[in-house]
């Protein structure tokens, strides 16, 4: 009974959360209320993930409104399999805040605090879930608004500035993506995003289906930070609360990718995006773009948490890359990507909010005989830096396997090269800290030697193995995966 | 067709670059929110014109009326003006807590702020 | 059944050890007696696999599904047992010789030494039991690892320079080539297993299996063909018992392993010979050998001189394995082994010296056989070895490979093994001369002047270390003469039984 409504549980839940929140006031309750519903959303995520991917394509429509009339969500593996990526990062995340979020976050503004990743997690559920356009722009927004406010309650001023930035720019992303989707309304009469894949390849391909691409790619591609679009991210990572850097990291960028292949592939289809133009030229160029010189960005940084955010950028451009390739092999690799560096960043940036919590600041020279002091955090966090780089063993590995086999299995041996080359550029960025960690002396001033608290650490040291355990075993993963791209590839049809 | 058929067009087009201009020409902080307002403004335009039918009445079924005018772009943008009302009040609530913090509502000003901060701090370092 | 097990417990017990000996780091008694009883079992355990894999058995053992479509696995095959035999057998000496050294020279963090030494082995034996080239790819990646912190033991600049040439040739060239070769294999043959006949057989042409191929030999940076051999003498900056280890143990003959690994089974030695992919190699090979052999002739710093002794005998390997003979094989098998035996007798000669006379350079050690005979034999030993010389065991492999480049008529390489040897001669037989015929200087007999220069009156090393030295040197005649368990395997590698 209950299990036919789980598409629109696994949204309402923590969209319910943030009010009770908001009525709870105090930080305690607060948090588990918060800790609860994610884990709530993960425990509905699972079931949800395993029936799309031996059912198919499930269709639920909300208040009995049967579409196109009423809006549907629509789950198949792919969103399935983002979906849990998100929430199994918020349950990864929700633990850690408690401690992490009382350092950094004024006491009475916790439970707005845990309010708004509700809000925000509603958010990022709801765009992956829906399977109508306009709703689609509304839970962006939801999210994109939590996430402004999250950025916000950086104890670093420059963190308002920061949001202010975002703000800015992901609502001129989110506008644009409506002039988008206007088009496409204009011209087929539907929001419904099945009807439009079917819709769409029926109208040919007027201008008018170019100029929404065009609108739906930039406006996407700004959520996503996909370089040059990418100005905002780096400051909006860096001043953000610990938690919070962690938890966007991980999902906001990722659900906007997921939103992108699914208008790529599902719905505009590849003969108009593709085929037709040089949409894949331009993504290569931009994708390569963004493997190179982010990179080159991030090995110049003085703050760890700003070489982290280049980092992600950079790592941006491999996913996109593996979208360029416009192949389903190209696909796996980038929801693989996906999954595995949800995974590895957002644990990296706990680590990194545990060693924030120890020594006050994120600047690299501070982290200066960090090898000896906080042992066991300075080497999780070079675990994860060996699966920024690709090292076998680490979830970053399986990413570069299907990535590079994809590019040689269409041809493309020089892309193979590429990828080498900019993942030597990873080397050299995690080298850096190696080198201050393990090579400098503790400055003077420095807090005694001992490991963040246990509740900050755990959480951080559960995701850097499941970066390796993904890394040593990724044949449910790596299926997974496949199951992703192949039901983007192959439609809602 | 007709620089008149496409009048809503242009006009939607044009405050969308007015409105972008203003975003990042602007260097006071809440000059660019109103630039983005005309933005987003704009794309309000944008659905609404197409849905108006000439001879279209408002579509409640009564006799003698036949051509209605389609109202699901109505209900969207009245979706999207709530949106954007709530990035607006977000925007200012957040150009009033960086007054509070840098004392300027000067994009230029607060960067070189920043800038000054960084400096500083290496210094010390 | 049996094997499989066995391939767990080769690949458990250094892990075991690893962690029992970062925990017992407190009581150094304690940590040494595990490394050594680790070390110990270890090798019981290698050698229990002989048997089997020499009459033919090829135990596996599926470890992960790393991959939906390849998994990580291991099998014993005669070359990796060759391998794992040598890393464990040699891994006891070398911890009897470490024991001796970190003591002796009062070197901190001598726990960390132990743990990354067995990292190194654990890293070794996956590497050799591989049972397809990921996995290879995987424990040779976690090799580069472990030892870089061997590398900056001192943690002094010149170190961390240094570490950084070895980390960017090491890394560098296994991701940039190697990687992208292996992924290219599994995109052209499917398969990344290693077997009989090779895998690429009848799937590329001539032109890709050659770029194929420069992907590997240059990838398999750890072979250390010219240009891509900094990193060698750049890691000599690490303790001599670290020096040994990469230099004879586990490193370098992990890469030179990888490479024979990868002519015969990704390659296959007939594929490579009709098609004429790897003619270039043993020119290659050849300019390294020569190359290194000249400045091996002029540094003067010991451990360089050996370094460079060893970028060159890597290439032995090298070409033997690319002159592609069934032979040429069985030499290149054999000189992993002789080799290693040879070279890390020469490194514990070294390290002793440095240990007991606090002596670095060739021009110091005028006379100090006097006062060390049994380094310097050892030494004497391990340096005809290196030379070719009977009664030590690089006659043996030389040989083979001689008589293979012969029945080739490959000249080249006929050229260079006879110009080479006569570089080895060239380089080592004065160090020899000058330790035993030369009077020590007679600035010696004034350095108590200085009131504090105790170490002119210096004898031997530690008995660990002189054990250690004289067991190698031992091992390096014995070899000579008793071959035959390491030829058996060498032959099933070669002959495809």
């Amino acid at each position: 009974m209950l299990s036919q409504h789980l598409p629109i549980l696994l949204v309402v839940v923590p969209l319910l959360a943030a009010p009770i929140i908001v009525l709870l006031r105090r930080s305690f309750p607060s948090w588990l209320v918060a800790t609860l519903a994610s884990i709530a959303t993960l425990a509905i995520a699972l079931p949800l993930l395993a029936r799309a991917v031996s059912e198919g394509v499930i269709s639920y429509a909300i208040g009995n409104w049967p579409p196109p009339l009423g809006i549907e969500y629509r789950v198949d593996a792919a969103n399935a399999f983002v979906a849990f990526i998100v929430s199994l990062i918020g349950v990864f995340v929700m633990p850690y805040c408690r401690r992490g979020v009382s350092s950094e976050v004024r006491a009475e503004e916790h439970y707005l605090f845990y309010a708004m990743m509700m809000l925000c997690l509603s958010g990022l559920l709801g765009i992956l879930l829906t399977g109508d356009a306009f709703n689609l722009f509304v839970f962006l927004e939801i999210s994109s608004l939590a996430t402004y406010v999250l950025i916000a309650m950086g104890r670093d001023r420059r963190a308002l500035v920061a949001s202010y930035q975002y703000l800015l720019m992901g609502t001129i992303g989110a506008t644009l993506y409506v002039i988008g989707i206007g088009l496409l309304y204009l011209q087929t009469g539907t929001l419904n995003l099945a009807d439009l894949a079917v819709r769409l390849p029926a109208m040919g391909d007027p201008r008018a289906t170019l100029a929404a691409l065009a609108f739906i790619t930039v406006g996407i591609s700004l959520k996503i930070a996909l370089f040059p679009l990418h100005l905002w991210l780096p400051n909006a990572y860096a001043y953000s609360p610990s938690a919070v850097s962690a938890f966007l990291a991980a999902t906001a960028t990722k659900v906007s990718i997921y939103v992108l292949m699914r208008y790529f592939f599902t719905i505009f289809g590849e003969t108009v995006v593709f085929d037709a133009r040089y949409t894949g030229v331009i993504l290569l160029a931009l994708s390569l773009a963004a493997m190179f010189i982010p990179a080159v960005v991030a090995i110049f940084q003085t703050d760890v948490k700003r070489l982290l955010a280049y980092s992600s950028v950079s790592q941006i451009g491999y996913i996109t890359l593996g979208i360029s390739l416009h192949s389903v092999g190209g696909l796996t690799a980038a929801v693989a990507h996906l999954f595995n560096h949800a995974l590895t960043k957002g644990g990296m940036f706990l680590v990194l909010g545990g060693v924030v919590f120890r020594l006050g600041g994120s600047a690299l020279d501070r982290m200066a005989g960090l090898g000896r002091t906080m042992p066991i955090a300075s080497f999780a966090f070079v675990i994860g830096g060996l699966s920024l780089i690709g090292i076998p063993g680490t979830a970053g590995f399986v990413s570069k396997w299907y990535l590079v086999t994809a590019a040689m299995a269409e041809g493309q041996w020089w892309l193979a090269g590429a990828v080498m080359l900019s993942s030597l550029l990873a080397v050299i960025y995690v080298w850096r800290f190696v080198e201050v960690a393990y090579f400098r002396e503790p400055p003077a001033g420095h807090p005694p030697a001992g490991e963040a608290p246990l509740s900050l650490l755990l959480p951080a040291l559960a995701m850097i193995v499941a970066c390796v355990w993904f890394g040593l075993d990724a044949s449910w993963s790596g299926n997974m995966a496949r199951a992703a791209a192949e039901a983007l590839a192959g439609g809602w049809k | 067709m007709t620089f008149a058929g496409h009048y809503a067009y242009f006009v939607t087009i044009l405050l969308l670059m007015v409105g972008l201009f203003i975003v990042i020409a602007r260097s006071n902080l809440i000059k660019k929110l109103i630039g983005l307002g005309l933005f987003q403004t704009a794309v309000y335009l944008l659905y609404i014109s197409p849905g108006k039918l000439i001879g279209g009445v408002a579509p409640i079924v009564g006799e003698g009326f036949e051509v209605y005018s389609n109202p699901l772009p109505h209900v969207l943008i009245l979706t999207a003006i709530v949106v954007g009302v709530a990035t607006l009040a977000l925007g200012l609530a957040l150009v009033v807590r960086i007054k509070e913090a840098y004392g300027s509502i000067e994009e230029e000003e607060i960067l070189g702020l920043d800038a000054d901060d960084e400096l500083k701090s290496r210094d010390r370092s | 059944m049996s094997g499989s097990m066995a391939l767990a417990g080769i690949l458990a017990t250094p892990l075991v050890g690893l962690v029992l000996v970062s925990l017992s780091g407190r009581w150094p008694n304690l940590r040494e007696g595990i490394t050594l009883s680790t070390a110990v079992v270890l090798f019981a355990q290698v050698l229990g696999l002989y048997g089997a894999v020499a009459d033919g058995a090829r135990p596996e053992l599926v470890l992960l599904p790393m991959l939906p479509e390849v998994s990580l696995q291991l099998t014993a095959e005669p070359l990796g047992m060759l391998f794992g035999l040598i890393a464990s057998g040699l891994w006891i000496i070398s911890s009897i010789y470490s024991i001796g050294y970190m003591r002796g020279n009062q070197e901190g963090n001598q726990t960390r030494f132990f743990v990354c030494f067995a990292g190194a082995i654990f890293a070794a034996q996956g590497i050799a039991f591989a049972g397809n080239m990921l996995t290879l790819f995987l424990f040779y990646e976690a090799m580069t690892l472990i030892t870089y912190p061997l590398v900056t033991h001192h943690g002094t600049d010149h170190a961390k320079k240094s570490a950084r040439i070895y980390l960017g040739v090491l890394m560098g060239t296994s991701i940039v080539f190697l990687l992208t070769g292996m992924l290219a294999t599994w995109v052209l043959a499917g398969t990344l297993d290693f077997r009989e006949g090779g895998i690429l057989a009848g799937q590329v042409g001539a032109t890709g299996t050659a770029v194929l191929m420069a992907l590997y030999m240059f990838g398999i940076g750890k072979a250390a063909l010219m240009p891509f051999h900094r990193w060698l003498p750049a890691a000599m900056v690490a303790p001599t018992p670290v020096s040994a280890l990469l230099h004879a143990v586990a490193v370098v003959k992990a890469g030179v392993f990888s490479v024979v690994k990868v002519v015969v089974y990704v390659f296959g030695t007939e594929n490579l010979m009709s098609l004429g992919s790897a003619d270039w190699v043993p020119m290659i090979a050849g300019y390294t050998i020569v190359a290194a052999s000249i400045v091996a002739l002029r540094a003067d710093n010991l451990k360089r001189r050996l370094a460079y002794s060893t970028v060159s005998q890597l290439s032995y390997v090298t070409l033997a394995a690319t002159l592609l003979a069934p032979i040429s094989i069985v030499g290149a098998a054999m000189h992993i082994a002789v080799h290693a035996v040879g070279k890390i007798t020469l490194f514990f000669a070294a390290g002793s010296i440095y240990t007991a006379a606090h002596k670095t350079e060739v021009s110091q050690l005028d006379g100090i056989g006097r006062k060390m005979p049994w380094t310097m034999l050892a030494f004497g030993v391990g340096a005809l070895s290196m030379i070719g010389l009977p009664p030590a065991a690089g006659f043996i492999s030389k040989w083979y490979i001689l008589s293979a480049a012969m029945s080739a008529e490959h000249w080249t390489a006929v050229a260079v093994l006879v110009v080479s040897t006569l570089l080895n001669a060239g380089y080592f037989l004065p160090i020899v001369w000058r330790a035993f015929f030369r009077e020590p200087p007679a600035s010696d007999h004034h350095g108590d002047a200085h009131g504090h220069d105790h170490h002119d009156d210096h004898g031997e090393a530690p008995w660990p270390m002189v054990l250690a030295q004289t067991v190698t040197a031992s091992l390096t005649i014995i070899l000579f003469i008793y071959h035959e368990p390491v030829l058996k395997l060498a032959r099933a590698v070669a002959g495809g039984d």
